[in-house]
């Protein structure tokens, strides 16, 4: 659950605080709650090694990421989607020239209910159980009995229209730019918050970034390219097998300078890569 | 308005002239209670000052968009809110429906518990069973917001599956249970002033006539405190409507007109919640944001009047 607008209070909190101390730096780092969390763990790995930098981290979607960075609230903007046309327009209006840093990748796995056996699915499918106008709205249409007529019909569960893991699926799965979820979704303001609504319901299934997998919920195989069911995994989403995966991106205006350059060159590295592996996403290369 | 000052009176005792003038003396104690009264009016005047600032504020960030670009037949009856999708739909008619179904549920709700725990604070419970009452439903009031939400979300959600054996356990039901837990403490204290104020000559009237006490109760108190009771009802249904974020929790959030208290929906204040923090400043999807709020605003307001209408139509009857 995040409140949007708490993080940037407490970002302004904090920048207050750093004034009065001289020796550190501080980095401000706001965005996507896909990337919440390996955020936080590059910005706790970094500080270890570099004690005179601290990085403070929030989240509350990529769009609130974008929005802060243009409004020149934060240093760096994490954004799991691409930039949209209308907010690189807006930040040129400020003056501003977004620059793009590839930090990783993330695989969209579609979660269900532990105890729901379908074997896989395609795009054509989730598109027909996701999309509007699709026409699968139960289990039963794609050969799957879940054992109770109640669970029949299909629980879709979404995410809140400023994420960008919303962004992705409508793009990579509801047809691009004009593709639109069907009005049933119940849209959930977490990444995790999917993964615990499926564990917690027999008839849901939901899309939510790979790292957030645990015991208490299935991942469904997706047919990709090569018209086999692929797992999403590390392997899978860096040799291009799994479809639904994505970029990761940090965002700055202008190219980065001084403590920033360092911070970003550092996660890039091997170093930054390896934490961002311990947290279940895919890194730029095979390290 | 002049009343002296207490510690210039004593020891006054010449002729009245005299003590008039002694009593214009613009002393320390004048220009205290000058500076006292010109305090307490501008905090009484802040409350209306405030009202407006936000009402301009607010309309003026939506302003722009409601007058030329937004489609008011789409906005109050469209059924599509997709406003990040090319192009935008803005269809408020699923926030406008989900508020309405869990507010009548909040007051199904709260309205007879409320009621019960009022009529037995102010009619039956005595001495320090009634203080420490009050004071557990002062506390109840108090609880914050998300606290209620997180209920919603790990309490009473399991409980909607498995009682009434649905799938989705975050829906109209669970909001508006959550909710009208929340407004019940407003609504009992608000109700409890309103039966404290019938006259006691009434109660010991009746029961010289040989009324039971639930007869002097249901006969002679509650028709007698009926706007009050209306106005606390009214209060507690402008608590429903505002509340945000545990709603935003316990409703699951779905952009679609509910059919049963079974189906999951979204509020208007959950809506702006869930979307303002991202929408760049100024775009259209701010401003629609901002158009809800305007909307709430006006709703709330007109609920509010209508309570004090009611209370200040009752004073005047009895």
């Amino acid at each position: 659950m995040t409140i949007p607008r708490l993080p940037i209070l407490a970002l302004g909190l904090s920048l207050l605080t750093a004034c009065g101390n001289s020796n550190t730096t501080e980095i401000q780092n706001l965005g996507s709650d896909t990337m919440l969390e390996v955020a936080g763990a590059w910005a706790e790995a970094y500080h270890h090694a570099h004690g005179e930098v601290v990085v403070s981290v929030s989240g509350g979607g990529s769009g609130t990421g974008i929005a802060a960075l243009i409004s020149g609230d934060v240093d760096i903007a994490n954004c799991s989607r691409d930039m949209k046309e209308k907010e690189v327009a807006d930040a040129k209006a400020h003056g501003h020239n977004p620059v793009r840093h590839h930090v990783g990748y993330d695989g969209i796995a579609l979660y269900v209910h532990k105890d729901n056996p379908i074997a896989s699915l395609t795009l054509q499918q989730l598109a027909d159980m996701f999309g509007a106008g699709g026409k699968i709205s139960k289990w039963s249409e794609l050969g799957v009995d879940l054992g109770d007529p109640n669970a029949d019909p299909i629980a879709l569960v979404s995410r809140q229209n400023n994420s960008g893991t919303y962004e992705y699926f409508r793009e990579a799965v509801l047809g691009g730019e004009s593709g639109r979820f069907k009005p049933e979704c119940n849209n959930l303001n977490g990444s995790k918050d999917v993964v615990d609504f499926c564990a917690k319901t027999k008839s849901a299934i939901g899309y939510s970034g790979l790292a957030y997998a645990s015991d208490k919920v299935r991942i469904v195989p997706i047919v990709g390219k090569s018209g086999q069911p692929v797992t999403p995994s590390i392997d899978t989403v860096l040799d291009g097998t799994y479809p639904i995966a994505r970029p990761l991106m940090m965002y700055t205006i202008g190219e980065p300078l001084g403590a920033v350059k360092h911070y970003l060159d550092w996660i890039k590295s091997d170093d930054g890569q390896r934490v961002l592996m311990s947290k279940h996403y895919p890194p730029l290369r095979k390290l | 308005m002049s009343r002296p000052p207490v510690s210039s009176t004593p020891g006054v005792t010449g002729p009245r002239a005299a003590e008039a003038k002694s009593l214009d003396r613009r002393d320390r104690a004048w220009w205290f209670d000058f500076g006292a009264r010109a305090a307490v009016f501008v905090g009484g005047m802040s409350a209306i000052l405030f009202i407006a600032a936000i009402f301009v504020f607010i309309g003026t960030q939506g302003l722009d968009f409601a007058i030329h670009r937004l489609s008011w037949s789409e906005f109050l009856f469209g059924t599509h809110w997709e406003p990040t999708v090319e192009p935008p739909r803005y269809g408020a008619l699923p926030l406008i429906a989900g508020t309405a179904w869990i507010t009548v549920v909040a007051m199904l709700v709260s309205a007879p518990l409320a009621f019960g725990a009022a009529v037995y604070v102010a009619e039956f419970a005595r001495g320090k069973q009634r203080e420490w009452l009050k004071i557990f439903i002062e506390l109840l009031a108090a609880i914050p917001s998300v606290v209620w939400g997180v209920i919603g979300l790990h309490v009473m959600k399991p409980i909607i599956q498995h009682v009434f054996d649905v799938q989705i356990g975050l829906n109209v039901l669970n909001a508006g249970v959550i909710l009208g837990l929340m407004a019940a403490p407003i609504i009992t204290t608000i109700a409890e002033d309103a039966l404290k104020a019938v006259p006691d000559t009434y109660r010991e009237a009746a029961e010289a006539m040989g009324a039971t006490r639930w007869q002097v109760i249901y006969r002679v108190v509650l028709p007698h405190a009926r706007p009050g009771l209306s106005a606390a009802v009214l209060l507690g249904i402008g608590r429903a409507f505002g509340e945000t974020i545990a709603v935003l929790m316990a409703s699951g959030h779905r952009l679609m007109i509910p059919h049963s208290v079974f189906d999951s929906a979204a509020t208007i204040t959950a809506t702006i919640a869930a979307e303002l923090g991202e929408a760049a400043k100024g775009s259209d999807h701010y401003q629609v944001l901002f158009v809800l709020g305007l909307l709430l605003f006006l709703i709330t307001f007109v609920i509010n009047l209508t309570a004090d209408w009611i209370v200040r139509g009752g004073r005047r009857r009895a």
